[in-house]
């Protein structure tokens, strides 16, 4: 072997270390919220076949956990079903970090019921009573004479916290109501009980429950969008500082007509 | 070469010490983790109002952290699954050591032993999907989610715990004893009673303590099947939350170093004092009450 054509390999070999060394080296860490979980999984494997170099790793633990990554500069994009609270952004600031809020899609929260249970529509005042232990019976809001069965979100959850401001006004469900930890539990849970009622995000939605009309209003994208459906909200991706390279593509793809697309096909409502 | 024996001799032995303390050094820093982490909700609650509060509200404003409804479902749930666990265990360990024959030994106990095997989240699943419906249609009860299916769940998780120690103990009953019993003319049954369960009192203990322990810390299972209403419950099948429930619910989301987390950690840290005090019971009763031989003439 000549000098010069092992200086060639060598040349060769060191370009093709150094590319893919560059290529593993994009990238993007996102952590949060299991509300914007299937949002960020389903853009992520989109924008990678686009961007074969590019490699996202996602992972849930909920939205305090991903505001938490975000001020611990730990993560690239924190996910968060609610918008960060004034004790996180002191603490960020204190650590020297400006988390960026990005709105990315709507959640649309939606009172489910057994399929067998006969009511259509219910008011927020029945649903506030409902969940404070003070209407006990399906009757007293025009369904069957059974005892209603309340399942609520454990109180840390994003879903309970919009439930919280919009239905219950900042009061409390009362001790008796049964706390499950997902949405897709909830599903479970109130598919199998006639007594039951719960509420879920439109994601979750499918024939083994059955959605009632809140104040004679259909939970929809429509309605979402206009404002008009009373239990809905945002949902975010932070990022820590203004997003560069990468991050500030993903962000762009995902709010984009084609990222968009993909939070209608994940079961939340697009922005446009 | 002797001095190179020894050389070799010391050095297993530290090496050997440096294992062990590695581990119980990393048990003990989290142990401290959770002590350091658990104390400060104390700052904003005293700890009776921690303990026996009734109100579990860490969300709202301002919060409540009571955790008598919590620490009320634990033991409850724990006490009916015992209820469950330790007859069927313990008959299962006698039958197992001293009635069964050989062949039916050789294959159900190791069945019993795999049973320990099943993941708990299967078992969970198990109770959420099949015996929650079932409760509902045959007690026509509200919810199957409830003590009652969680204590039924956690005992069928005990069993293989206390059949499996028990088993052991009552098998290791000195044969001298037996035959003792025997040739003063007592039945099986007589001797079983009499002789043989009094013998292995100490291991039979221990083992439905450990199950107990086991029972209490257990997390999934009651997670999704017991419901997880923050209330005391006033029947088997009110829906309950015990304490190992409410933190793997609500840690995920709980403001770092908030008030919440620091309460959910002291929760951590009396659900670690409940297990301490199990198995500090087991280890006196088995050292207690230890069968220290048999006499013969």
């Amino acid at each position: 072997m000549s000098k010069k054509t092992g200086f060639f390999i060598i040349a060769a070999l060191s370009v093709f270390v150094f590319t893919t060394g560059f290529a593993l080296a994009e990238k993007i860490v996102i952590k949060g919220s299991t509300t914007v979980l299937p949002i960020a999984q389903k853009c992520a494997e989109a924008y990678m076949v686009d961007n074969p170099d590019v490699k996202i790793s996602i992972s849930g633990g909920g939205s305090g956990n991903g505001i938490k990554a975000v001020i611990d500069s730990t993560t690239d994009i924190g996910d968060a079903s609610r918008f960060i609270k004034g004790k996180e952004v002191k603490l960020a600031m204190e650590k020297g970090v400006y988390p960026v809020p990005f709105r990315i899609a709507y959640d649309c929260i939606i009172p489910v019921v057994h399929p067998s249970n006969n009511l259509k529509n219910i008011t927020l005042v029945q649903l506030r009573a409902i969940y404070k232990g003070e209407i006990k019976n399906w009757k007293n809001v025009g369904g069957p004479d059974r005892k209603i069965v309340v399942i609520s979100r454990d109180t840390s959850s994003g879903t309970y916290e919009v439930w919280n401001k919009k239905v219950m006004k900042k009061e409390k469900v009362f001790p008796g109501a049964l706390l499950l930890a997902s949405n897709g539990t909830i599903v479970q849970a109130v598919s199998k009980n006639k007594n039951a009622v719960g509420y879920i995000g439109i994601g979750y939605l499918d024939s083994s429950v059955k959605a009632l009309t809140v104040n004679s209003i259909k939970g929809s994208a429509k309605t979402t969008l206009s404002g008009t459906f009373p239990i809905s909200r945002p949902l975010f991706m932070f990022t820590t500082g203004w997003p560069k390279g990468e991050t500030l593509n993903f962000i762009n793809f995902i709010l984009s007509p084609n990222g968009q697309r993909l939070v209608w096909s994940s079961g939340y409502v697009p922005l446009y | 070469m002797a001095i190179n024996r020894q050389f070799k001799e010391r050095w297993m032995r530290r090496f050997f010490f440096v294992i062990a303390s590695t581990s119980i050094f990393i048990l003990l820093l989290i142990m401290i983790f959770l002590f350091a982490e658990g104390l400060p909700i104390f700052k904003k609650v005293s700890l009776t109002d921690f303990i026996f509060g009734k109100y579990w509200y860490p969300t709202s404003e301002p919060p409540e952290f009571g955790i008598f409804p919590l620490i009320a479902a634990s033991i409850s749930v724990t006490v009916l699954s015992a209820v469950i666990s330790i007859p069927l265990g313990v008959m299962t360990a006698i039958y197992l050591a001293e009635i069964a024959a050989f062949k039916v030994r050789e294959i159900v106990k190791p069945m019993v032993e795999l049973l320990a095997a099943i993941p708990s989240v299967v078992i969970g699943f198990f109770g959420m999907v099949i015996v929650s419906p079932f409760l509902q249609d045959m007690f026509d009860v509200a919810t199957g989610l409830n003590l009652f299916n969680a204590a039924l769940m956690l005992g069928f998780m005990s069993v293989p715990t206390i059949c499996s120690i028990s088993e052991d103990a009552v098998s290791s009953v000195p044969r001298a004893m037996k035959e003792a019993s025997f040739a003063l003319g007592a039945t099986h049954f007589e001797t079983i009673f009499k002789v043989v369960l009094p013998a292995s009192l100490s291991g039979i203990t221990t083992s439905i303590i450990l199950g107990m322990s086991r029972a209490i810390g257990e997390t999934m299972v009651v997670l999704m099947v017991a419901g997880g209403a923050a209330m005391i419950p006033l029947s088997i099948f009110d829906p309950v939350r015990p304490m190992p429930a409410s933190i793997a619910a609500e840690m995920a989301e709980a403001p770092f170093r908030g008030d919440h987390y620091y309460a959910l950690f002291a929760t951590g840290v009396v659900l670690f004092c409940f297990t301490l005090m199990f198995n500090i019971i087991a280890d006196h009763i088995a050292y207690k009450y230890k069968q220290t031989g048999d006499s013969t003439l």
